[in-house]
């Protein structure tokens, strides 16, 4: 037996890395750690002492599951909650009283209408209107904004932004702090028990909270569909938080492998996979991110492309995919037209446990003249799976908000 | 009176008494893959040469090939995995094997490790 894609290694048998979730391309251009911090993360240790089963994950160490599975972590986290470790994302503050505008000119969506304790999802943009990097945007206050960035594309966002931002603009990566991820419905009611008042916090929203006693900084969202919470704390403090957690009987630790189901289920991209710098947010289907104002004047760095792809249509979109029968399309699968022509490619694909009792999803780009087609195949193991277009996300989000809660 | 071999891709090839081989993988092999969620297994009649591809496993976190331990042709397929997946990981060396073959030349089956040599290449493995 041996795990795809090692066929050209020679190699045989079961390797800890056989799982398959790119998580971009490791950034080799930042040998000192100037831009990245340090290469050890600050619950290393605890995750090997819970079981964890690391794996290289953009140079870093984490674990792909722990002992329960990558199944039982991705059921928990929709039926419960889960704790991720997501340390390796880049954390930073943009400092100065023109952040929010100078940071605008390198996205498009509206960073001037945050408010303070909002945060947004956007993409920093080439001049080709491709996408460097997608990332969280919050307001802490009118001269501060945090960042949250992809791990392995840190060293690559934070030269951009300092080369892109005037020296009034002071980029600060904060490379002592981690990031928690508590995600799933039973998220709220956990750092309630330990003293936070989640109702307070609207979905998107940002608070300085104690958990446990820890000074905590949270915000409300995530990366799984479900109603959670990424919490920044110092590194320190991180393990202790960690235990915190999880002595909570309602939370499971939950490592790479669910995280990468439960978002692909949630139709969210993945940097490197999904979206990558020759790929614009129009063809990611990502016109959300597009703010109203910005549409006005386009006056943001790759402008030109996204005003000309939102009026003239792109040439391929990103789609959500359901092939027939059991077996995942994995990302590289070709996807083919009823004519026998290249219709696309997938970009991620596995399965998905909570899609109708368990069933294989993709997502991938497709030829802009096929969108409406209904006959579209995937080529997987060379033969052709019939598949059919699905809008996303396959799991219906459940974000919290302030009506579900009243209910 | 049967006897169990294995390769070092962590397949298990058990020989019947009528000298046909049973292939499944490894319970070393399926913890490894995790959860597994499709079984794709070979059609009967087909002819297989060693270490060709025969059949495949798919759990929530990766592909892996599954391979002809020796040559020869398939007379039996597993249907029950395509029904239940996980069977691989609740039964890997017994209820489900993958497929029968009966093989070209039944000598080749000696060339395989047997469970001592294979516990010691798994561990490495």
């Amino acid at each position: 037996m041996t795990a795809y894609p090692s066929e050209s290694t020679g190699e045989t048998g079961l390797r800890s890395d056989d799982l398959v979730i790119p998580a971009g391309v490791p950034d080799d251009t930042d040998p000192t750690g100037a831009l990245t911090g340090p290469a050890t993360l600050p619950l290393d240790a605890f995750h090997r002492a819970h079981g964890g089963k690391m794996v290289d994950f953009a140079g870093y160490a984490l674990p792909v599951q722990y002992g329960a599975g990558v199944m039982a972590e991705h059921l928990h986290c929709r039926s419960r909650a889960v704790l991720f470790d997501v340390s390796h994302m880049g954390q930073a503050l943009l400092h100065g009283t023109d952040a929010a505008a100078e940071l605008e000119k390198l996205v498009p969506s509206d960073i001037l209408g945050l408010k303070d304790g909002r945060q947004r999802y956007s993409v920093l943009l080439n001049e080709a209107g491709g996408i460097i990097d997608d990332l969280m945007i919050a307001r802490l206050s009118a001269d501060r904004m945090f960042l949250v960035v992809n791990a392995a594309r840190k060293a690559v966002d934070y030269r951009h932004l300092e080369t892109a931002l005037p020296g009034s603009v002071r980029l600060e990566p904060m490379f002592d702090r981690a990031l928690l991820a508590l995600q799933g419905p039973g998220a709220a009611a956990v750092l309630d028990r330990l003293g936070v008042a989640t109702s307070e916090i609207p979905f998107m929203g940002l608070a300085e909270a104690l958990v446990g006693g820890i000074p905590v900084q949270l915000t409300r969202g995530g990366y799984t569909g479900e109603d959670g919470f990424e919490l920044s704390v110092a590194s320190d403090r991180a393990e202790t938080l960690a235990e915190t957690l999880i002595a909570d009987p309602e939370v499971l630790l939950a490592g790479l492998g669910a995280r990468d189901s439960l978002r692909l289920e949630a139709g969210l991209c993945l940097y490197g996979n999904d979206i990558d710098e020759v790929t614009t947010p129009v063809e990611a289907s990502l016109n959300w991110v597009i703010g109203k104002r910005r549409r006005e004047d386009f006056a943001f760095e790759g402008g030109v492309v996204v005003r000309d792809q939102l009026a003239h249509g792109a040439p391929r979109l990103r789609v959500g995919l359901r092939p027939e029968g059991r077996a995942p399309a994995r990302a590289g699968t070709t996807i083919v037209a009823a004519d026998g022509t290249e219709a696309g490619i997938v970009t991620s694909g596995t399965f998905g446990p909570s899609v109708e009792g368990g069933a294989p999803v993709s997502m991938g780009y497709l030829r802009r003249d096929l969108i409406e087609a209904g006959d579209i195949s995937l080529l997987v193991r060379n033969r052709a799976i019939a598949a059919r277009r699905a809008s996303l996300p396959f799991v219906k989000h459940r974000y919290f908000s302030a009506k579900s809660a009243k209910a | 009176m049967t006897e169990t071999r294995y390769t070092e891709s962590h397949e298990w090839v058990r020989r019947e008494s009528d000298g046909s081989l049973t292939v499944g993988i490894t319970d070393h092999a399926q913890q490894a893959l995790g959860d597994v969620v499709f079984v794709e297994t070979p059609d009967v009649g087909r002819e297989l040469t060693a270490k060709e591809t025969a059949a495949v496993v798919e759990s929530v976190k990766a592909a892996s090939d599954i391979y002809a331990p020796v040559a020869g042709t398939v007379i039996a397929a597993n249907e029950a995995l395509s029904e239940d997946p996980a069977l691989v990981n609740s039964e890997a060396e017994s209820g489900a094997w993958f497929f029968k073959l009966k093989p070209a030349d039944p000598s080749e089956f000696e060339a395989l490790m047997d469970a001592d040599a294979y516990a010691a290449f798994a561990a490495e493995h």
